[in-house]
């Protein structure tokens, strides 16, 4: 006759193992987290001690001094990218808002669902294929200028943009929209003096969080605005030094002086994208908190 | 006075809104619309360039492009294979080390951590994803590179000398650094994605599970998991999207190598860092050609990731909410 065996209701060496093994998975999870945050330490503090030691003033008023002699900077390079940057950000803004318009405020459920899609997938484009495409568009046989960078920058930050800020509009109460309405406001009148001033703050730090991302990308300019001269330009009709192109060619040159001053840079841009980023993800989230009250 | 106009037909009214207005709603939804799908057509254009830059070399060459095993500026003869092969090891070797560590971190914030600490560990770990890659790439050089060289690959060699894979004299540059910075790169992205899914398990769930007298862990194998797996595969997937299309990173410290290596410590090259690293010295026509055919190849893999995450991300919200 086949019997039935009794749970056990005491502890017994079944449990202990259970609790063991549960023990070591959660170390292995903190583990894991401190190995995380272990490296972004280990990065940031070599950054910081090779970084400090080289930044002096001559870094953002000279540019590259002749080959093998000390001193000089890397100024073209911070004014290049300050105007390749701008430029991408002018172009980017407006498409990217009002793509973000059309999802929320008119286009019907399939034509949103599919240029979201969209937008993702724009997204997840390797960088240097952005680049490659700028490449084969515009450079081949008429050579590279800051402008083709600026628009490869502009098209890492279109969807950014747009998906942030599509995302606060979303947010946007109901009770607004059909308040504003109800008055006998038109609808474009509605979306530009009730949404947009309502959502304003998110589409801004969306916007820097994309700024952020875009100082920092090298790939798309390798092939669209790398083959500069070391002299402070500001005209986007010529290839313009930029900060991130730098330190990928300084880091490489056989020249202790050039590597050096490719981490001074990467400490000012690591410095400038981690406080942007940082502050405006903090924002972020406080004004997405104030739209969900 | 029954002739008196109680109700005036909409026709009316819609004419009588002010012109400003008419023009207002329908220049605003064609500027949106044209910047809506400007987005999708961009997407077009993006694939139907790099197709018609890359024809030259798909004329010449053609599919076996993808199997050639030479990149000869010299003598005009280009292929694919080399890159596609370090490509490969190198991704999917990063996605080895950075999936379970990028769950465990997940699984760290969501079920373990106490709150002030999953806030200040959980922006951290973001903040790795915001390092910009070149930088990564410069700490790969002069730090990570010459780590590995004196001490992770002899410990290697010492252990597993006997595989292939960990054979031969360490290097500064080579495949295993590409390996560990691309790995850095990837746990970020994978580890948002998870939290995301794993804080979306509802806690009646969790709750079951622990009042049925499971520990945490088992919890997590028996409902956490089982309840996010599409969208943990989803992660892993996106974040190696990212590890195959990583150009500058991976050109700083993989040692641009033509051919196939056989170890770890030896260079290689990826598709994406071999385009990065050609940037200056691509003059003939079939040289430029087949430098776009490998975006191609990338441009490909790409939207087939991406696609099928989104595929799989959806799938799972439409199981989770029911559909609704």
């Amino acid at each position: 006759m086949a019997s039935i065996e009794q749970p056990r209701l005491v502890a017994g060496g079944n449990v202990r193992r259970r609790k063991l093994v549960n023990r070591a998975v959660e170390s292995s999870w903190l583990l894991a987290a401190g190995l995380a945050v272990a490296v972004l330490g280990v990065v940031t503090v070599s950054v910081l001690l090779k970084g400090i030691p080289a930044i002096d003033g001559d870094l953002f008023i000279k540019t590259q001094a002749t080959f093998g002699e000390s001193g000089g900077g890397i100024a073209h390079a911070f004014v290049g990218s300050l105007v390749l940057v701008g430029v991408a950000a002018a172009l980017a803004l407006p498409v990217g808002v009002l793509a973000a318009i059309y999802i929320s405020e008119f286009a019907e459920q399939r034509v949103a669902r599919v240029i979201r899609l969209m937008l993702d997938v724009l997204n997840g484009l390797p960088s240097i294929v952005i680049g490659i495409f700028l490449f084969a568009l515009l450079v081949v046989g008429r050579g590279q200028n800051a402008f083709i960078g600026s628009l490869a920058l502009a098209i890492i930050m279109l969807p950014l943009i747009a998906r942030s800020t599509q995302e606060v509009l979303a947010l946007v109460p109901a009770h607004l929209r059909e308040a504003s309405l109800a008055l006998g406001v038109s609808k474009w009148r509605t979306i530009v003096g009730v949404i947009i001033p309502t959502t304003f703050s998110g589409i801004l730090t969306g916007t820097t969080l994309a700024v952020a991302r875009a100082a920092g990308e090298t790939a798309p300019l390798l092939f669209t605005c790398s083959l500069f001269t070391n002299s402070v330009a500001f005209s986007p009709t010529h290839a313009l030094a930029s900060v991130p192109v730098v330190i990928f060619t300084y880091a490489e040159a056989p020249d202790q002086h050039l590597n050096d001053q490719a981490w001074a840079a990467a400490f000012v841009l690591i410095t400038f994208v981690l406080v942007t980023s940082l502050a405006s993800r903090a924002a972020l989230a406080r004004s997405r908190r104030r739209l969900e009250r | 006075v029954p002739e008196m106009e109680v109700a005036t037909p909409p026709d009316a009214l819609r004419s009588r809104r002010r012109l400003g207005d008419r023009i207002g709603d329908t220049a605003l939804h064609v500027l949106t619309g044209l910047a809506g799908l400007g987005s999708i057509a961009l997407v077009g254009l993006i694939a139907y360039r790099v197709v018609y830059g890359a024809w030259p070399a798909i004329q010449k060459f053609g599919l076996a492009f993808v199997w050639n095993e030479s990149w000869d500026p010299v003598t005009s003869r280009f292929g694919a294979l080399d890159f596609l092969y370090g490509t490969a090891v190198t991704s999917f070797a990063a996605v080895l080390i950075a999936g379970p560590l990028a769950i465990a971190i997940a699984l760290f914030l969501t079920e373990l951590a106490p709150p002030a600490v999953r806030g200040v560990i959980g922006s951290l770990v973001e903040m790795l994803a915001a390092v910009p890659s070149v930088v990564l790439g410069l700490w790969g050089i002069f730090v990570l590179g010459p780590f590995v060289r004196d001490h992770v690959d002899p410990w290697l060699n010492s252990w597993f000398g006997w595989i292939p894979l960990f054979e031969g004299t360490p290097q500064q540059a080579g495949m295993l650094p590409a390996i560990l910075i691309l790995a850095i790169m990837i746990v970020p992205i994978t580890a948002s994605v998870s939290r995301e899914l794993f804080k979306s398990v509802p806690s009646e769930l969790k709750e079951g599970a622990y009042g049925l007298g499971l520990t945490r862990w088992e919890m997590v194998r028996g409902v956490v998991l089982p309840y996010t797996r599409g969208g943990v595969v989803a992660a892993v997937l996106l974040g190696m999207g990212r590890a195959v299309g990583e150009a500058i990173a991976v050109t700083q410290v993989i040692g641009g190598f033509t051919g196939i290596p056989t170890s770890l410590f030896q260079p290689g090259d990826t598709l994406a860092s071999r385009i990065a690293a050609q940037y200056q010295g691509a003059v003939s026509n079939i040289h430029i050609a087949s430098i776009v055919y490998l975006a191609l190849i990338l441009l490909v893999f790409a939207l087939l990731t991406n696609l099928a995450a989104q595929v799989i991300v959806r799938r799972f919200e439409f199981q989770r909410t029911g559909g609704s």
